[in-house]
């Protein structure tokens, strides 16, 4: 909530433009003013971490919906129907499942190119697979039960059957994952930031401006040290939130 | 060969073409004409011709695709624009040095995690395992790419310790495989625990205790035993996640391995290298993940008396 609230209201919190160069002021550290220092450019370190938040949040969330709407459609419909939707379904998953995540996110942002939209593309076509999986398990063993059953003879369709009875049996598994999949999507969106694949200069992605301030380590380690520390924090708080709603909701590990 | 271990090494077929397919595919997601984007806007035709001619894209995508899998199974991907050398060629020359950073990092993971996990279990609840589940929640929370900066910070800039960068000794080898290693300790201390919980409440470890047996030889001998199955699923799936995070590292601490090269590659719009290289990681991945399952396999009883 914080660090929504802190993305959010970026420009009240500080009111220094995350984008301004101050070049006769490089590489200051934290002081008056400039509470976590200055980078490369002159520009608000703390101006540019607070936008970073914005940035992580907005590919973080826009990147959970889509995957988790396309998991959540392409499983249930898999799960429930069976058969060769099913088949083409599981083995679709295991051939993206076959790369490692970031390897393919990494692939395909360098064959599309380097901007925000296409990073959440990127994450998002390889983040359904997850989703798709818990929901088509979770719906294919709802899908024999008596209460499915008398739905059904009861004239209900396939449609309404998933979302008005299965659906809800299946959220609380699906917003734990939901949790851990928004920490991995910023983590990922920050690591092709870092690689130079992510939101192009002069946008304030945490994962650049840690790129940005290696070559800088010796004079101004403030310029790698705070945003790695927002990345750490955020990623922690989300870690802990799903820890958290997974005892609360008593959500089965799958292994 | 037991039956199920033969139908995952045949299961290994469909997928490996899967993967060349999706590695194919990429080259023709790049927007635009990518011999354009790869030769500049500059070029003359008759080299924008010939590379479209050596790629193969002047032909249908049918004959394009059988062209590519055929070449593929032979180990050939084409010639690397950026090294002008066949990709296969680059990527051999590569590849040990990730080989080496990779295990490194591996062994050094199990060699932490295990004990660790171990250790916090036999002591649940203690000041003991509430630091070990502290550090791991640091392992899976901090981006190699922070950490790796921080080391070089302190043990290289700091204290000077060990080198900042470049492959050479072992003192070379430290600071990328710590920082590769930690994100892995972080989620196998987290399962090890979890798993030699779990097994420490089983009726056999009970009757073992009951019947005096030491508690080191509880631990180590009956629980860790079977706590270590899950593990064993998971390491592998770990240890080739390591191949893809080795990208990041090594571009952390310019380690001239695969993951540098994909990078180098990208940033020069090298993209038969590119496809080269996202297809020697994915294959590695899948004959990790096949070795980590015929090892479960082996070494579960209960899935060799199934059959």
């Amino acid at each position: 909530m914080l660090l929504a609230l802190a993305a959010v209201a970026a420009p009240l919190l500080t009111a220094a433009d995350p984008y301004a160069p101050a070049l006769g002021e490089r590489l200051r550290p934290p002081g008056p003013g400039h509470p976590l220092g200055q980078d490369a450019l002159g520009r608000d370190v703390l101006a540019r971490v607070l936008h970073g938040a914005r940035i992580s949040l907005l590919v973080g969330g826009i990147t959970v919906v889509l995957s988790l709407a396309a998991g959540l459609t392409l499983g249930a419909a898999a799960g429930f129907a069976g058969g060769w939707l099913d088949e083409v379904l599981m083995r679709s998953i295991d051939v993206l499942l076959a790369f490692p995540g970031l390897l393919l996110a990494i692939a395909l942002a360098a064959v599309l190119g380097p901007s925000v939209r296409n990073v959440v593309l990127a994450l998002s076509l390889l983040g359904w697979t997850g989703y798709a999986r818990l929901v088509r398990a979770e719906v294919a063993a709802l899908r024999r039960r008596e209460f499915v059953h008398a739905a059904e003879a009861l004239g209900a369709r396939p449609g309404r059957i998933i979302t008005c009875h299965l659906l809800p049996l299946v959220a609380p598994a699906l917003l734990v994952q939901a949790t851990f999949g928004m920490a991995g999507a910023i983590v990922a969106e920050s690591s092709l930031s870092f690689l130079g694949l992510g939101a192009p200069p002069p946008l304030a992605s945490w994962g650049a401006m840690v790129d940005e301030g290696r070559g800088f380590l010796l004079v101004a380690p403030h310029l790698t040290v705070f945003p790695g520390m927002a990345l750490a924090a955020t990623v922690l708080a989300l870690q802990l939130l799903g820890d958290g709603l997974r005892d609360l909701l008593d959500v089965r590990e799958r292994p | 060969m037991p039956r199920r271990a033969l139908r995952r090494l045949v299961l290994i077929i469909p997928t490996l073409l899967g993967v060349a397919s999706l590695v194919f595919a990429f080259l023709h997601l790049v927007p635009g004409d990518p011999v354009e984007i790869m030769l500049g806007e500059s070029a003359a035709p008759a080299d924008v011709a010939a590379l479209r001619h050596d790629l193969g894209l002047d032909r249908p995508l049918p004959a394009q695709y059988a062209r590519f899998l055929a070449r593929a199974a032979r180990g050939d991907l084409g010639q690397s624009i950026a090294f002008r050398a066949p990709v296969a060629e680059v990527i051999a020359d590569r590849y040990p040095a990730t080989l080496e950073l990779a295990g490194t990092a591996f062994l050094l993971a199990l060699a932490l995690a295990v004990p660790l996990g171990v250790v916090a279990a036999a002591r649940a609840g203690s000041m003991l395992d509430r630091l070990t589940r502290l550090g791991s929640l640091a392992g899976v929370c901090l981006p190699s790419f922070w950490l790796g900066p921080l080391l070089i910070l302190a043990f290289s800039i700091g204290l000077g310790w060990l080198p900042v960068s470049g492959r050479g000794g072992l003192a070379h080898l430290v600071l990328p495989a710590v920082t590769l290693a930690l994100g892995m300790v972080g989620v196998l201390v987290r399962l090890v625990r979890a798993s030699m919980l779990v097994a420490l409440g089983e009726d056999y470890v009970r009757t073992a205790r009951a019947k005096g047996a030491p508690g080191w030889r509880v631990v180590g001998g009956h629980a860790l035993r079977n706590a270590l199955m899950p593990v064993t699923t998971v390491a592998g799936l770990q240890a080739g996640a390591l191949l893809a995070g080795a990208i990041i590292t090594e571009t952390i601490f310019a380690w001239p391995g695969l993951g540098r090269l994909i990078v180098e590659a990208i940033s020069a719009r090298d993209y038969p290298l590119v496809q080269g290289c996202v297809l020697a990681i994915g294959v590695s991945y899948v004959g990790v993940n096949l070795v980590t399952d015929l090892v479960y396999h082996a070494i579960d009883p209960r899935l060799r008396d199934a059959e």
